[in-house]
């Protein structure tokens, strides 16, 4: 037989057994792994057939190992992820894996029904819904969406905090007012030197729950905005026109850039602006006040503007609220789920359980979490209705949780 | 007059060669089944856009998903189209001299020593993954270019329509940077081969009349392997245009058409991977998207097939310069 | 032509200063990567990097371990998918060349051309739609997609470069066309096969958008392949676009674990195929 030199060779060999060794590990590890966890979900999996129709009771454990997707928006990414984290440190059979890809994004996948649930800043049309029948949504928590900006080269740091009217706001994302010392903004800001320095509108370039609150908030209080914009969670900015619009990815992407761009301005959930020490701004609420958003302003928004929640309904605007102090841009973003959980083919009833447990859990427990991270705690009522909602939560008619 | 034993070594080892024949064509199949499987996949998610815009899709220049008051999407890719375009050349702009540079440089000027390392190093470049071209871009390359050419730019050609424009880095400009980097050692690859294989009685003809190695180079290597260098710019090109991460990462993401340079602007694989995950059950929305997809691939068609005549034209014992 | 000797030795030195300068400007911004990697990943590298998962977006401490065990067992799933069609189509071509294998070689060459976003969104809907899930079985079928062609074309050429003399040779000898192809052209051709396989493994591991849209990303560890899966490159991407200077570090200390296998990979290649066969007849 013929050989090539036996060094050359050798060395051939010997690199490719390491590779198909490591990737024998990986897969011989991954196996392992599959085959506890699979042989744990038939046992449970038996047992769950023979009570059909009996209904599950809240001392439930979730003690079977599931693995969970979820997918959505990138504001309550924090939060929710948190979430995740402490449940499955609780429960650590329960792998609850969130993934922010934005409202849009989620809104898409739970329609195709390729996650087991969604969350979006901004509720779904009738449309929406009806598309993905049998889909519900309910607040889990809320928050605001705070106007940034960066002066900080032309001696306007970031503490001073600048007022805005949704005018004013409306009038530069249509690329009427081009710049900082424009009278408008002068006229809003006596005490600060405005620089004459172009404004770069900072926008989200995906489908943002941000960007939906923001633009609700402009066609609310804007005529103009309205008819020639709209609101959406994705829209065309007249600014992109003008040649002064930027397109970013993400709430990440827009405090990012706002940061780095001298004489930008963007709208970012308050959260972003407060972890990055971006400058925020004051915004004029219905009463004709100039508020920033803090937990305290967002919480009096939501008060004054939730009125009695419809669990059957529970899409609940409160843009431009009333009350005194009242933020004029809070918002309540969602988690999309569907009432029959058997409607995604590959979400089991263990995993079904799992998670409306886990969403229980969120809407309580979870809620300490939110002050430290800068999200506002669910109002008692609002909870009270979320719960009537998670109640009819079902796996092909198996109600999931009792009280 | 075959033994028994003969004939049934013979029928065993036509048994092995039908079975290893099957195999070889079954996996052979593979390769058209995931094109045409792509192709398809593509085309059946395209079908709503392609009804709706038709070939206005081509020229469109608005691009909008959501219009107000929930009107049908309007949506075009020639904002996306000019982008690509765009940072192509300026891609191409740098990265041609300097690849051909290189590979005149690897293949007369480098000691023989330095000759492999050189080559190694080039393709190194290659190595490098796309999203840690990105990563360097905006963390790196952006704030430098924002802080230190893009003003310098404007500074002294602002006059010209190309240089204006507030700069912060993101933009055309930052994006043909990057992409001339990552496409500089496919460009220099195969420029180097076709250079190689120019015949040595061509280069020592021109020695022999006293040409200095500029002048070599100039009159007997460049005009012979021109073919082959245009393969190369072409098969350059062809990458530039398909590249999605490093662009995504600094090109900033605004449907726009403008002639500045530094503004924030788009490439179609760039809106691909920003938007495919947004349209909210939007099903025109999303089967633009799937023609984006669909023009891609044909572009990458197009250019290969263009850049494989090239070189098949002038090789002669058929071996490919091809450079995965 | 007829100008002076020294303009043509003057122009010949520009000629030289000005190709050793391309060269040594393309490794500029390579020695400006390595660079800004290691320093950026070095300060974020330590046990716990590289035993936990990762954090809460925003938050702190975690490491890169779910993304580390994706980004293999991605990699792993497309290699027992890729490698042996790959190396199987290469053998095809080799064998039974004429009209179809030339065209077949013309697709694959087309689909190594091909954006691996396409790559994405094709396996999004083959794949993911229809088994309503993103998981780590998606990523890798979309990155075996990639390699299939890869491997195929490399294959190809390592085995068209054995002299027709050995297979004839084989043959000759009365050995079947098949114990031919195994044991006498891919033995002889081995280590370009190798050198091949190498590459294609080096290069889909640094491949970020098949991924994004199929195997999705996950906070914690897989417990199946059919499990969404967080990856090296998506961490990289989603980490280096979110405004947290942590999450940066976390994407230059991904950077660098990913630049040592990738260009790793790459260097033990390159020196294991400079020893060329020598065939002792």
């Amino acid at each position: 037989m013929i050989r090539m030199s036996d060094k050359n060779t050798k060395r051939n060999v010997g690199i490719v057994a390491l590779v198909v060794v490591i990737l024998a590990a990986v897969a011989g590890g991954y196996y392992f792994t599959t085959n506890n966890g699979s042989t744990t979900q038939m046992t449970s999996e038996a047992s769950m057939s023979s009570s059909e129709t009996s209904m599950m009771s809240s001392a439930y454990q979730p003690t079977t190992a599931v693995s969970i997707l979820g997918a959505g928006a990138t504001f309550p990414a924090p939060l929710i992820q948190t979430w995740t984290v402490q449940y499955n440190k609780l429960y650590p059979a329960v792998t609850i894996s969130y993934n922010p890809i934005g409202s849009g994004g989620g809104i898409q996948q739970i329609t195709a029904k390729t996650v087991d649930f969604g969350a979006s800043d901004a509720p779904l049309s009738d449309s929406q819904l009806a598309a993905a029948s049998g889909l519900v949504l309910f607040p889990e928590t809320l928050g605001g969406v705070a106007v940034t900006y960066n002066l900080v080269s032309f001696g306007v740091p970031n503490s001073t905090v600048l007022h805005f009217t949704g005018d004013v706001l409306a009038e530069i994302y249509m690329g009427n007012i081009t710049k900082w010392n424009d009278p408008a903004l002068t006229a809003l800001n006596p005490g600060v030197t405005l620089p004459n320095t172009a404004i770069t509108a900072v926008h989200r370039s995906d489908g943002s729950g941000t960007t939906f609150a923001f633009t609700n908030f402009l066609s609310v209080v804007n005529s103009n905005w309205s008819s020639i914009v709209g609101y959406h969670t994705s829209v065309t900015w007249p600014v992109d026109k003008t040649g002064t619009g930027v397109g970013s990815k993400g709430n990440a992407g827009v405090a990012g850039t706002v940061a780095n761009t001298a004489g930008a301005i963007g709208y970012v959930d308050v959260i972003y602006a407060v972890k990055n020490n971006l400058a925020v701004g004051a915004v004029q609420n219905a009463a004709g006040n100039w508020i920033t958003p803090t937990l305290q302003t967002i919480l009096w928004a939501a008060g004054n503007a939730t009125g009695t929640p419809n669990p059957a309904d529970l899409r609940l605007h409160i843009v431009n609220a009333a009350g005194p102090q009242s933020y004029p841009i809070a918002t309540y973003t969602y988690i999309l789920i569907y009432r029959d959980m058997s409607a995604n083919p590959s979400t089991t009833m263990d995993k079904a359980q799992a998670l409306a447990h886990f969403l229980w859990w969120a809407i309580h427990d979870g809620q300490q979490y939110s002050t430290a991270l800068i999200y506002v705690p669910l109002p008692a009522n609002v909870v009270a209705a979320d719960e009537q909602l998670l109640l009819t939560l079902n796996y092909q008619g198996t109600t999931l949780l009792t009280g | 007059m075959q033994t028994e034993i003969e004939k049934t070594r013979a029928r065993q080892r036509a048994r092995h060669h039908d079975f290893l024949r099957t195999i070889l064509i079954i996996a052979a199949f593979a390769i058209p089944v995931i094109a045409a499987l792509s192709l398809y996949a593509l085309y059946n998610g395209s079908l709503d856009s392609i009804q709706a815009f038709g070939l206005g899709f081509l020229t469109g220049t608005t691009w909008e998903p959501n219009p107000p008051n929930g009107g049908p999407p309007i949506l075009g890719a020639l904002p996306a189209i000019y982008g690509s375009v765009v940072t192509t050349l300026i891609a191409l702009l740098f990265a041609v001299p300097i690849s051909l540079g290189i590979a005149l440089f690897q293949s007369e000027l480098a000691p023989r020593r330095f000759r492999l390392p050189s080559i190694f190093l080039v393709e190194l470049l290659a190595a490098v993954p796309s999203v840690v071209y990105g990563l360097w871009g905006i963390l790196f390359l952006v704030p430098f270019m924002s802080t230190h050419i893009d003003p310098a730019l404007v500074g002294s050609l602002g006059f010209i329509p190309l240089f204006t424009g507030e700069t912060n880095g993101l933009g055309m400009f930052t994006a043909g940077i990057i992409l001339a980097i990552m496409i500089i050692p496919y460009g220099a690859a195969v420029m180097r081969e076709v250079i190689a294989a120019v015949p040595r009685s061509q280069r020592e003809a021109c020695i022999a009349l006293g040409g200095t190695t500029l002048e070599t180079a100039r009159m007997a290597v460049i005009p012979y392997a021109s073919t082959g260098i245009i393969a190369a710019i072409v098969l350059a090109m062809g990458r530039a245009i398909g590249e999605t991460m490093a662009v995504t990462m600094v090109i900033g993401n605004v449907a726009r058409i403008s002639p500045s340079l530094f503004l924030p602007a788009e490439t179609i694989p760039s809106v691909i991977a920003n938007e495919f995950t947004e349209v909210a059950g939007n099903n025109i929305y999303l089967a633009a998207l799937f023609e984006l997809g669909l023009i891609l691939f044909g572009i990458a068609f197009l250019m290969n097939l263009i850049g494989r005549v090239l070189i098949s034209r002038i090789t002669s014992h058929g071996r490919s310069f091809v450079h995965v | 032509m007829f100008s002076s000797l020294r303009a043509r030795r003057f122009s010949n030195r520009l000629f030289v200063v000005l190709a050793t300068l391309a060269f040594l400007v393309a490794l500029v911004p390579l020695g400006s990567i390595l660079y800004e990697t290691i320093v950026g990943g070095y300060a974020v590298l330590n046990r716990d990097f590289l035993t936990q998962i990762t954090p809460p977006i925003g938050g702190s401490g975690g490491g890169i371990l779910n993304a580390i065990e994706g980004s293999l067992v991605m990699v792993g799933i497309a290699s027992l998918i890729g490698i042996p069609i790959g190396l199987f189509a290469g053998a095809y071509l080799s064998e039974y060349p004429g009209r179809i294998a030339n065209n077949l070689r013309l697709i694959a060459e087309v689909l190594t051309g091909v954006p691996s976003i396409v790559t994405g969104i094709v396996v999004y809907v083959v794949v993911v739609a229809t088994l309503h899930r993103f998981s780590a079985l998606a990523g890798g079928i979309a990155l075996s997609f990639m390699m299939i062609p890869i491997v195929a074309i490399s294959t190809h050429e390592s085995l068209k470069l054995v002299p027709s003399a050995i297979k004839e040779g084989g043959l000759a000898l009365g050995i079947s066309r098949s114990k031919t192809l195994v044991y006498i052209l891919v033995s002889t051709a081995k280590s370009g096969i190798i050198t091949g396989i190498a590459l294609s493994v080096a290069r889909i591991m640094g491949e970020t958008a098949p991924l994004l849209f199929t195997a999705l990303g996950n906070q914690f560890l897989m417990t199946s392949v059919f499990d969404p899966a967080a990856s090296m490159t998506v961490l990289i991407y989603d980490f280096g676009t979110s405004p947290y200077p942590s999450a940066h570090a976390f994407a230059w200390g991904a950077a660098l674990i990913l630049l040592l296998l990738v260009l790793g990979l790459n260097v033990i290649v390159r020196i294991a195929s400079r020893l060329k066969p020598t065939v002792a007849i």
